[in-house]
């Protein structure tokens, strides 16, 4: 296996528009006779399907969910970044570059999340011309916030809906060109396998999670945007539908899977309640603009949060980082909310959770600014929590949001299987080891409006496909592979555990070992543990009903089974890493005062891995960072 | 029955397809603490349910933060039971006591076939989107986003109608199954931008004829709509789209 990054030559900011001049073409006329696959109708999905169709290509788009109106961008809250210096506060594209490659602690690709930043702009001008209703100031134009990592206010917002208006915008884009006939959507179906003919991708197997049917479809080119693997831990701010089937059946057949064990934990969720509890909520990060975050100064103070005074409260935030305070990036607070917990000054019953206040914001702006600002998502928590934010300060604490890894993509988004395009959170790319605020959305509707409809062209322009059907070799061995699972699946020996048992057995055993802290002797540990779980999966497992129809739990089980694979290659991921960056924090590697410690010399590279087969230890690739506009240094909020 | 928790009596709509004629029964949920979302009872039921080697209630949901649409169950004759404002997934135990009996149903609706159990099929919903649900912009070539100011009451106001998240709880609560609300909320939406006013009269007319083809009957104005709409939705856009119709009709482009 051979990554070649395909990155254009010449100065940073040249690069994009020399490659799309160099990049082949698809006369207009042609492009009907090419047909695309798009797996999955989120932000970068659904952008990609619409903006294909609209260059004239034949797309197939495929969903989980009922419609793809439904695809969980739609719960992103806080915002978008770009790149407009529209409050006139000094960005612009180099400092949004700059911004980026920092805040992923200098483990991301320069020249992509330039072309990010180059495109940022675009994508809200895009946005506004759907009909995006955009937060705007009183003489009608758009209004910014501030968001974690960054000195600037870049961040357009609609309300805290702001994934819920980028997606139906996108939508709406999608469901014109449905209506021309230019996309076929299929909702409720989930890809089970990816295929390809004399090495190339050319199609996907199906399920119909109505029929039960396993269906084929075949194209000239395959895009996969079907999100992250933070469903692994069980809890998490993902929609319970998220999974990594489609990512790890595309890795399984070629393509390399880049540093998995980069997952941002993100510091602002509602704390576990208790066993029950199914998923985590987010509260949106945009909340720490006015929010301040606390801890009582001494563990033994047993005080409800508003009956503790001034003095007695730790803003360690504003205390460890004075110039960025509460506005540090993700993993930075994250981190400080756990180092608090162990140090036993944790509030709430189980001692796991900080303060969110806003108690002082109230005072200075008035309840009625506040509630417009963030009404919904204080309703939210009132509405979980059964505490009231305006009276009683919010309890927080990190849980898993996003991950940064992902399959291994060029500069074209193309994995290492030819044809095999990956778009939005399921590729690697842009985010480095962390992920800053308002950047998913950005990063999604880039891949989806702006990237992928230039560089698929030039795929196909030079790809020289033979015709292919459904009846091809290829084909019958992929879904013969899938419907011997699924029986498989139906049929364990000795069932007696349901699926959500190992799953949660599996996310304890993540959260503890691979989660927001990571050292050797855990992470060899849970090597060892999840292969016996997997077994016992296959022994135990209880999947009722059969498969030829609506399955709910067949549908689980085929997802948990895939995580239980994956989650060993994210642990020899972190284990193989001997550095903290980002979201992975290995706890031997860190500086006197407790951040995270690079290791530039030797772990300059993103660390993607090739499968080799099963129980065979995967096979790590390196591809080489250079850095030559942005400088290394030790990361400071301070 | 551990302290706080309580005992409940379900009677839960099962349908095996939908050609099936489906009934209600009865099953128990035990221990169920006054945290728990409404879904997250009935994942503990769906346990109970594995183990004991019968079918889960087939439900539908995804997101579990009330933005995505997808849960949507008729709790006690109420669309996303008694909170207002409120999806089902939202909605927690608390709001109930111990030996109560809770009616779960799915949407009622000839446009909803209901797909199994409490799963019903809302394609219908998308239909009535692509027939007009939208500005026909292509990718790129867009003019700088600041280059139409528009007021932020306008703005404000368009908001409002664009939190629908296309749950068809307006659908299931009206006794004409009609999707007035949900079509108003998007063809209002559009009507107070600029950007969407160039489409208009197509618009309407297009989004008012495919919902009236799809099976959802029409307006008479009885408002439980609004009552159960978890987004809050107004029944004041309803009276924007029979402007924008009648302007539509009776003066066009």
């Amino acid at each position: 296996m051979e990554l070649n990054a395909r990155i254009p030559d010449g100065p940073i900011e040249k690069k994009w528009d020399k490659h799309r001049f160099d990049m082949k073409l698809v006369n207009p006329a042609n492009k009907r006779k090419y047909s695309v696959i798009v797996v999955g109708s989120g932000l970068a999905g659904a952008s990609a399907a619409a903006s294909m169709a609209a260059l004239g290509y034949e797309v197939q788009c495929f969903c989980y969910q009922d419609s793809p109106r439904r695809a969980h961008s739609i719960a992103a809250q806080g915002g978008i970044n770009a790149a407009k210096n529209y409050p006139n506060d000094g960005d612009s594209i180099y400092r949004l570059f700059y911004d980026t490659v920092k805040g992923g602690d200098y483990r991301a690709r320069e020249a992509n999340v330039y072309r990010l930043a180059q495109v940022s702009n675009e994508i809200i001008d895009q946005c506004v011309a759907q009909g995006v209703p955009f937060a705007r100031d009183y003489g009608g134009l758009l209004s910014n916030r501030s968001f974690g990592g960054a000195q600037v206010s870049r961040t357009f917002y609609a309300r805290g809906q702001t994934g819920q208006q980028l997606l139906l915008g996108a939508y709406s884009a999608l469901s014109q060109q449905i209506a021309k006939g230019k996309v076929k959507m299929f909702p409720r179906t989930e890809m089970l396998d990816v295929v390809l003919v004399d090495g190339v991708a050319r199609g996907i197997i199906t399920r119909n999670m109505v029929t039960g049917k396993i269906e084929r479809y075949v194209a000239d080119a395959v895009c996969l945007a079907t999100g992250g693997y933070g469903n692994m831990f069980f809890l998490s701010t993902n929609a319970k539908g998220c999974n990594v089937t489609a990512a790890w059946r595309a890795h399984k057949k070629g393509a390399a899977f880049a540093n998995p064990c980069y997952m941002q934990i993100h510091p602002t969720c509602i704390p576990v309640s208790g066993d029950h509890q199914s998923k985590l909520t987010l509260m949106s990060e945009s909340l720490r603009n006015d929010g301040r975050i606390w801890v009582p100064k001494d563990g033994n103070d047993k005080r409800a949060g508003i009956d503790i005074p001034e003095q007695d409260r730790d803003y360690y935030l504003e205390r460890r980082y004075p110039s960025f305070g509460n506005l540090v990036p993700r993993d930075v607070a994250s981190r400080a909310s756990k180092a608090v917990c162990d140090e036993g000054r944790g509030i709430g019953k189980t001692g796991l959770g900080v303060y969110l206040d806003f108690a002082d914001a109230i005072e200075r702006d008035s309840r009625q600014t506040i509630s417009e600002r963030y009404g919904n998502l204080f309703h939210m928590y009132e509405k979980i929590t059964d505490e009231n934010p305006y009276k009683t300060p919010m309890r927080i604490f990190p849980a898993v949001h996003y991950t940064m890894g992902g399959i291994w993509v060029d500069y074209n988004l193309m994995s290492t299987i030819p044809g095999l395009h990956v778009l939005g959170e399921a590729n690697f790319s842009d985010h480095g080891a962390n992920r800053l605020g308002a950047s998913a959305l950005m990063q999604g509707l880039a891949d989806g409006y702006f990237v992928i409809p230039y560089t698929i062209g030039n795929y196909l322009a030079q790809a020289k496909l033979d015709p292919v059907d459904t009846d091809h070799a290829a084909f019958n061995d992929a879904a013969a592979g899938v419907e011997a699972r699924t029986k498989k699946l139906l049929n364990a020996p000795n069932p007696k555990r349901t699926v959500d048992s190992f799953h949660r057995q599996l996310g304890l055993l993540l959260w503890n070992k691979c989660g927001m802290g990571r050292n050797k002797a855990g992470l060899e540990e849970a090597m060892e543990e999840i292969p016996k779980i997997r077994e016992e999966f296959w022994k135990e497992v209880i999947v009722p009903g059969g498969s030829k129809e609506l399955n709910q739990s067949l549908e689980k089980a085929g997802r948990v089974a895939d995580f239980l694979e994956f989650a060993e290659v994210t642990c020899l991921d972190a284990l193989t890493r001997e550095e903290s960056c980002g979201g992975h924090f290995r706890e031997e590697h860190r500086t006197e005062e407790g951040e995270a410690k690079r290791d530039d010399d030797n772990f300059s590279h993103v660390s993607a891995w090739e499968y080799m087969g099963e129980g065979q230890r995967p096979k790590e690739h390196r591809e080489q960072l250079s850095f030559e506009y942005v400088k290394l240094t030790q990361r400071s909020y301070k | 029955m551990s302290e706080n928790t309580m005992n409940l009596v379900l009677r839960v709509w099962r349908q095996k397809g939908p050609q099936d004629i489906g009934s209600l029964q009865t099953i128990e949920a035990k221990d169920i603490s006054p945290d728990m979302s409404f879904l997250e009872m009935l994942d503990v039921v769906n346990e109970q349910l594995t183990t004991d080697g019968k079918d889960p209630i087939a439900f539908d949901h995804d997101c579990r933060e009330g933005i995505c649409g997808t849960c949507g169950i008729v709790i006690n004759g109420e669309p996303h039971g008694p909170d207002r404002g409120t999806t089902s997934c939202q909605l927690h135990m608390r709001r109930f006591k111990n030996g109560d009996e809770i009616v779960i149903e799915p949407w009622r609706a000839s446009a909803f076939p209901v797909i199994r159990d409490l799963i019903v099929d809302r394609d219908a919903l998308d239909k009535i989107i692509q027939s007009g649900g939208f500005i026909s912009v292509n990718t790129g070539g867009t003019p700088d986003a600041n280059a139409i100011p528009i007021s932020k009451v306008d703005a404000e106001k368009s908001m409002d109608a664009a939190s629908c998240i296309g749950c068809g709880a307006c659908v299931a609560s009206c006794p004409n199954a009609s999707a007035m609300l949900f079509t108003a909320a998007k063809v209002s939406q559009l009507a107070l931008l600029p950007q969407g006013k160039i489409e208009r009269t197509a618009r309407v007319k297009n989004m008012v004829s495919t919902m009236e083809e799809s099976g959802f009957g029409g307006c008479t104005n009885h408002g439980e709509c609004e009552a159960v709409c978890p987004k809050e939705i107004s029944l004041d856009f309803i009276g924007m789209l029979n402007r924008e119709l009648l302007r539509a009709t009776f003066i066009g482009d």
